[in-house]
């Protein structure tokens, strides 16, 4: 789960992180006023979680009322690569001599958190780290132990940050390391983090990522995040129903049980020339109405021409997925579009047994079902 | 000859009394594996399909001479049944099924694991099954037949597959590892293809990763250098968009493109692994190396 800038800005400020005076606004008269009580410059920013914000028009930099309104009459409705905004955050504009960044991730590989700075911030992070990987510099930490004061200051130093702020810079980033590990989070970062012309160092932008896993004991952020609402609205109703579900742009939908097998089967699909409509997986032990749900999710992506069902049961039993093809099928009197079935492994032939085979066609192997649901596709696509 | 998990094998199951834990523990046992205790803190003496419960595991290694277990526990308590079982003293072998426990709870497990000689299988896994002695873990035991092939993957159900394609073609297992699909994890690939390596009756091994990380990266290079027995590979998520999780919490390409299907494809190729497009695909190469 991703907070929106305004919510990590406030989870920042609330734990001592120096941030600019800002407002959250829904309305352009709200906006305005509180541009007037900020005092101008302010930037009006688009509060949706999409890459480029600023570059797609989500974010204006003003001067006086007049152009707040003007720029928060844009903002407010928009739609910003595909998300429609309805929020906006009023912020001061921090005039800045200096950009860093600071963060705190998990290095899978180590299997432990690390500490990073840089004084190449308010720029694309990751392409740093891709053409100078020197320019960021890395503590890891132990996990045991937390971190140590001496381990900020040592990588705010190998970072090369002006002695002048260092001390600052490593205390922001100690209660970082603090809040990353408090709330559970992915991710903490702070891109840029300003020094001014008088010397003080302010988080002008908030990143936070929280460990999906976590949540049920971070109510307080599980709480933001239907607060945020926005995205997908297959991938929401996807959460509704609890599947591991992603949304691609192809026409041939899936489903299946395991997201290694599921991968496979997209992959599958693009091998044989063919493009995925989603990733749906149903996870493991479903019973026949989580089948039917599953079916009734593809079915209401209107890009989706035909349906590959692949299950391999190990705690997934072939009937009850059978069963529930069944239940979701027999409620149409015309089958939206065409299902390719495949079921293996525990009650494989059981389920064969059950199934309508005037509603779905039957494949024995993973590939010829893919196959057969690419054609179909294809042949959907054409009429 | 198996790896890991053999006819001395003798399991503690960690969360026996839950719906899971009873359940598997009933297909465990009817598979032939050697469940000699069940833990579950504040049941101690209540019995679970005939195995005797204890409220420690430490109880149970040792009345019952334990030394492995598997942990059917919620996520919000995994990390401390794993703690629990790594303290425990005698256990060689932890296979952890629970899915969706909080990464910086197994950054925790994963501290304690390097003071230990412990193998910790998963989280987020299917477990070990050594065809026709024993399994640990949730693997359905009907798919797998014995034989030379060794098999390590991240996923439950693809793994499943790529058995009954071999399985389908005569060709047998030694023992089949999956190692889960969380982004941190005890027992990774280079540890199992080691113990495969040193296994004599091991005379080939599958090896299934997926989207994320760079583990397949390394192990590719483990085995460049370091292996005789013939691997063949197989990626999922080639078509995985960047910066989505696909269902397993480990399996992400991120936004600067690291952990993608096709870094981790040309590194086993050109580390002389062969890899397959599809499952069948697999078998195919596993039949040419044998």
């Amino acid at each position: 789960m991703k907070l929106h800038e305004y919510q990590a800005k406030q989870v920042f400020a609330d734990a001592g992180i120096p941030t600019p005076a800002s407002t959250l606004a829904t309305t352009v008269d709200e906006a305005v006023e509180a541009a007037e009580e900020i005092g101008y410059p302010v930037a009006i920013k688009a509060q949706v979680q999409v890459g480029g914000r600023g570059k797609a028009g989500g974010i204006k930099l003003v001067e006086d009322a007049e152009q707040a309104r003007e720029a928060a009459e844009s903002i407010i409705g928009m739609d910003l690569k595909g998300i429609h905004v309805d929020r906006v955050l009023v912020e001061e504009a921090v005039d800045f001599v200096n950009e860093l960044y600071v963060g705190v991730t998990m290095d899978r590989n180590e299997g432990e958190p690390v500490a990073m700075v840089s004084t190449r911030g308010g720029v694309n992070i990751e392409e740093v780290a891709e053409e100078d990987p020197d320019a960021i510099a890395r503590e890891h930490i132990d996990p045991a132990f937390g971190m140590q004061p001496y381990q900020a200051r040592k990588v705010v130093y190998d970072a090369g940050v002006d002695r002048a702020v260092a001390n600052d810079v490593a205390s922001i980033l100690r209660t970082l390391y603090q809040l990353w590990d408090d709330r559970d989070g992915a991710d903490a970062e702070i891109n840029p983090l300003m020094v001014t012309s008088d010397g003080e160092v302010i988080a002008a932008d908030a990143v936070m990522n929280i460990d999906d896993d976590a949540l049920f004991r971070q109510p307080e952020l599980a709480e933001m995040e239907e607060e945020a609402g926005g995205g997908d609205e297959l991938e929401a109703k996807a959460d509704e129903y609890g599947f591991d579900y992603v949304r691609l742009d192809g026409n041939t939908g899936i489903i299946g049980n395991g997201a290694g097998l599921v991968m496979t089967t997209l992959d599958l699909v693009d091998y044989y020339g063919g493009a995925p409509a989603n990733f749906l997986d149903v996870g493991g032990g479903a019973k026949a109405q989580r089948i039917a749900n599953a079916l009734d999710m593809v079915f209401s992506d209107d890009n989706v021409d035909s349906v590959v069902f692949n299950i391999f049961g190990g705690i997934t039993r072939g009937d009850e997925v059978a069963s529930g093809i069944n239940q979701a099928l027999e409620q149409f009197e015309e089958i939206p579009k065409p299902v390719v079935v495949r079921l293996a492994g525990t009650n494989a032939e059981e389920g064969m047994e059950i199934l309508n085979k005037e509603l779905v066609t039957v494949e024995h192997t993973l590939e010829d079902a893919v196959q057969r649901a690419v054609d179909y596709a294809a042949t959907e696509e054409e009429a | 000859m198996s790896v890991l998990v053999d006819e001395d094998t003798r399991v503690v199951v960690q969360g026996i009394t839950g719906g899971e834990g009873k359940f598997h523990t009933e297909q465990m046992l009817e598979y032939g594996t050697n469940v000699v205790a069940g833990a579950v803190p504040g049941k101690g003496g209540q019995e679970v399909a005939g195995v005797p419960v204890y409220d420690t595991v430490q109880q149970a290694v040792r009345e019952e001479d334990a030394n492995a277990s598997v942990v059917f526990v919620p996520p919000a308590f995994a990390a401390d049944a794993c703690f629990e079982a790594l303290d425990a003293r005698g256990l060689d072998l932890v296979v952890a099924i629970t899915e969706g426990i909080p990464t910086q709870d197994m950054s925790r497990v994963y501290r304690k694991l390097s003071e230990t000689d412990t193998y910790l299988v998963g989280p987020n896994c299917p477990g070990v099954i050594t065809p026709g002695v024993a399994k640990l873990g949730i693997l359905p035991g009907n798919i797998f037949s014995d034989g030379n092939v060794g098999l390590v993957s991240r996923s439950g159900t693809l793994t499943y597959q790529v058995v009954d394609n071999l399985t389908n073609r005569g060709i047998g297992q030694t023992t089949a590892i999956g190692i889960g699909g969380d982004p941190i994890i005890g027992t990774d690939f280079i540890d199992a293809l080691e113990l495969f390596e040193a296994d004599p009756d091991t005379h080939a091994v599958v090896m299934c990763g997926e989207i994320g990380g760079e583990d397949e990266e390394e192990a590719a290079r483990y085995i460049g250098e370091h292996m005789d027995t013939p691997v063949a590979g197989f990626i999922a998520g080639r078509t995985a968009p960047p910066g989505k999780r696909m269902g397993h919490a480990g399996a992400i390409v991120s936004g600067s493109g690291t952990g993608t299907a096709e870094s981790k494809i040309s590194a086993l190729e050109d580390n002389g692994v062969p890899v397959g497009d599809t499952p069948e695909e697999v078998a195919d190469h596993i039949e040419d190396l044998l």
